[in-house]
């Protein structure tokens, strides 16, 4: 692909022929690739306002093609006519989501905390651990990100059967934190290297202690980078299945694991697994376009030297 | 473990010497750090008497050693500052994630490797067997777990179709376009959307083979039967293009925040010199990236080898084993066969499988790009 990235002055453009060809081109990309990006999205939601015919005839336009109906969401009970009432699988799945919500808002907090403390130790000063220095532990934490969850998922399932953690948030909060855990001290230690030392050595002479440092002036500054640390983990959390599928049952399960045994087991009931998948994409994508900002920068922390 | 973590001062100026914490003080951190080490010893001595039925005092489960792990990392905790002052204070920064990793991370890993050398199958009567290497020489003869290896080779060599469809995306958004913005938000989204829930839009509905859109638009392009998943070939294109729909914007990022950390000065002077869009790109543009595109490649592949959601909902390692990644495929042998023993073998030999690639690879990488710059 041979786009060209640099800015032409007016004067410098070669022919209007050829800058409206380059234009024309780069548009049109832009366009088919959002419109890869958007259609399941569309799919899936005007998905779950069609009825069967509408879904085997292949109807895509909502009042064009066919005429919105509720019924994958009266399935859910959370069509208009149905919130009022009582519902069993509404039940289920607000149990669900709920879990999902503490499920990763805890991991992702937990793991804010002892993953900004131990990258701001881990920037600021130095330790020895056995024959381990700074570098040995900064490197044994972030090659925890290499190790696939599959090879702790069944031990853990030993174990947490033995502590008798199995099928409880606690025990998918603690793997959770761990999954997320190199990331945020990756993020976090880019944040701190990138705070100057002065500022806390002021604050030192000052008479402040050190964790009265690290709360009152360092943390203020390192906010933005914490939010972006959390949105990422969150991500993460929410969209995490393995764990959930192999750890959980009854009480704890989570949304994804919902949404993967409805696949299973209803065939083609279209129109409420619509529903469904619509409403367990909704908040990330509410949280993807609200703090995009945040996302970019998480992503792209220590990337770029 | 304690008395090793001697963090020294990075700022001696202000550092308290460890001579002006008062001998009480000392010995009462110790004492605290000894009692607490004693305590969680007693606790898990008494556990395991209590469960090899030597004693009959105990309790139901082994949570109370779980709490008396996390009291005995306060007590460390309390203890470091007690005796070491300032330099206990620094050390507590450490200590929280230091703890936790080696809780989560060390000891499941080594009682892992003890489960791979059992025969244990938690639906079977007779509970665990110690069977030395006889899961290893039975993984040696397995065919569907070569076949899971071999897949994925495939869907890490994917990575770099990936990575050619994300650079040529970040070019576009980093060109002088309108709506930027929008763009940018509407290319990040898919990596916002739950692998699972893709699945069934995506894998279950879109690519339906009667009824879905992509299936019909496959039959008016001229492909007569398109099922997308029924024979092995097009199953594991399939599963590499569901895959990399929720990725791509992941490496597009990063390329996009190289392509706006170069330097306006160095494309100047590509022009100035008469290069052409095709020129600059080779050979000004591409070789500047290459630190940035080796990072993202990395760190995607890394994702790649933990693969499994997408394959597990979609096609559940179908048709006959031919999508299966190694996750999925240890999956199955959990979730079908309960056979905890020989699917713990088969997870150890991948760790340690991608231990050795991926430490090649950082090795193979950081050459490379010294190379070229």
């Amino acid at each position: 692909m041979s786009v060209q990235t640099t800015e032409y002055a007016a004067s410098e453009i070669r022919s209007p022929a050829s800058f409206f060809a380059n234009r024309v081109f780069i548009y049109g990309a832009l366009v088919f690739w959002a419109f890869i990006c958007l259609f399941p999205i569309y799919w899936t939601i005007t998905t779950s306002f069609k009825t069967a015919v509408d879904v085997t005839q292949g109807h895509l336009i909502p009042f064009v093609d066919f005429r919105p109906d509720w019924k994958g969401w009266r399935s859910l009970g959370l069509s208009p006519d149905s919130i009022f009432r009582t519902s069993t699988v509404r039940d289920e799945f607000i149990k669900r989501f709920m879990n999902s919500v503490i499920t990763s808002v805890g991991a992702s907090s937990l793991a804010i905390v002892i993953g900004s403390l131990a990258a701001y130790g881990l920037t600021r000063y130095r330790y020895h651990f056995a024959w381990f220095k700074n570098e040995d532990i900064s490197f044994f934490f972030l090659s925890q990100l290499i190790l696939p969850p599959v090879v702790l998922a069944l031990p853990f399932l030993v174990l947490y059967r033995e502590v008798g953690m199995l099928d409880t948030r606690i025990g998918l909060i603690l793997l959770y934190t761990l999954m997320v855990l190199p990331i945020v001290i990756w993020i976090m230690r880019d944040q701190f290297n990138s705070i100057p030392v002065e500022l806390e050595e002021a604050a030192l002479v000052d008479g402040l202690s050190i964790w009265g440092a690290f709360f009152r002036i360092v943390m203020p500054i390192a906010l933005p980078g914490m939010v972006a640390a959390f949105i990422l983990a969150m991500v993460l959390c929410w969209n995490e299945y393995f764990f959930a599928a192999l750890l959980t049952s009854t009480d704890a399960k989570t949304i994804p694991v919902m949404v993967a045994s409805q696949t299973g087991s209803q065939g083609i009931n279209w129109w409420s697994m619509a529903a469904l998948a619509t409403a367990a994409i909704t908040p990330l994508a509410v949280i993807g376009i609200a703090l995009e900002r945040y996302l970019i920068m998480g992503m792209t922390a220590g990337a770029v030297k | 473990m304690a008395d090793q973590t001697l963090p020294t001062s990075a700022w001696p100026a202000n550092a308290v010497p460890s001579d002006l914490i008062s001998p009480g003080r000392k010995r009462l951190g110790r004492a605290l750090m000894a009692a607490a080490t004693l305590g969680l010893l007693a606790v898990i001595a008494v556990q395991i008497l209590f469960k090899t039925e030597v004693n009959t005092i105990g309790f139901e489960t082994w949570r109370p050693v779980v709490y008396g792990y996390v009291l005995w990392g306060i007590a460390l905790g309390i203890g470091q500052v007690l005796t070491r002052g300032e330099d206990g204070q620094r050390a507590l920064f450490l200590l929280p994630a230091l703890l936790f990793t080696i809780a989560m991370v060390i000891f499941p890993t080594l009682f892992g490797f003890y489960i791979a050398l059992t025969d244990w199958n938690l639906s079977a009567f007779s509970g665990r067997k110690f069977n030395g290497l006889d899961n290893f020489w039975q993984m040696l003869a397995d065919p569907y777990y070569r076949n899971a290896l071999f897949n994925m080779v495939l869907y890490v060599l994917a990575v770099l179709v990936e990575y050619v469809i994300a650079f040529g995306l970040a070019l576009l958004l980093n060109a002088q376009i309108r709506a930027r913005k929008f763009f940018r938000v509407v290319f990040l989204m898919p990596l916002m959307l739950s692998p699972v829930a893709v699945s069934w839009m995506i894998g279950k509905s879109l690519m339906e083979y009667r009824f879905g859109p992509a299936a019909t638009l496959a039959r008016q392009l001229g492909w007569e039967n398109p099922a997308f998943f029924s024979n092995p070939i097009t199953a594991r294109i399939s599963i590499m293009v569901l895959d990399a729909w929720t990725f791509i914007p992941f490496m597009m990022i990063m390329l996009l925040a190289g392509l706006q950390a170069m330097s306006r000065e160095v494309l100047e002077a590509a022009r100035v010199d008469g290069a052409n869009a095709w020129q600059t790109f080779w050979q000004v543009i591409f070789p500047l990236m290459l630190p940035v595109s080796v990072t993202a490649i990395i760190l995607r592949i890394i994702f790649k080898l933990k693969l499994a959601d997408i394959i597990i909902t979609v096609t559940s390692g179908g048709p006959g084993g031919a999508t299966d990644s190694v996750s999925s495929f240890i999956y199955r042998e959990y979730r079908d066969r309960s056979n905890v023993g020989y699917g713990t073998m088969l997870a150890m030999a991948y760790l340690i499988i991608i231990i050795v690639f991926v430490t090649w690879l950082l090795k193979f990488a950081n050459r490379f790009v010294r190379n070229v710059n």
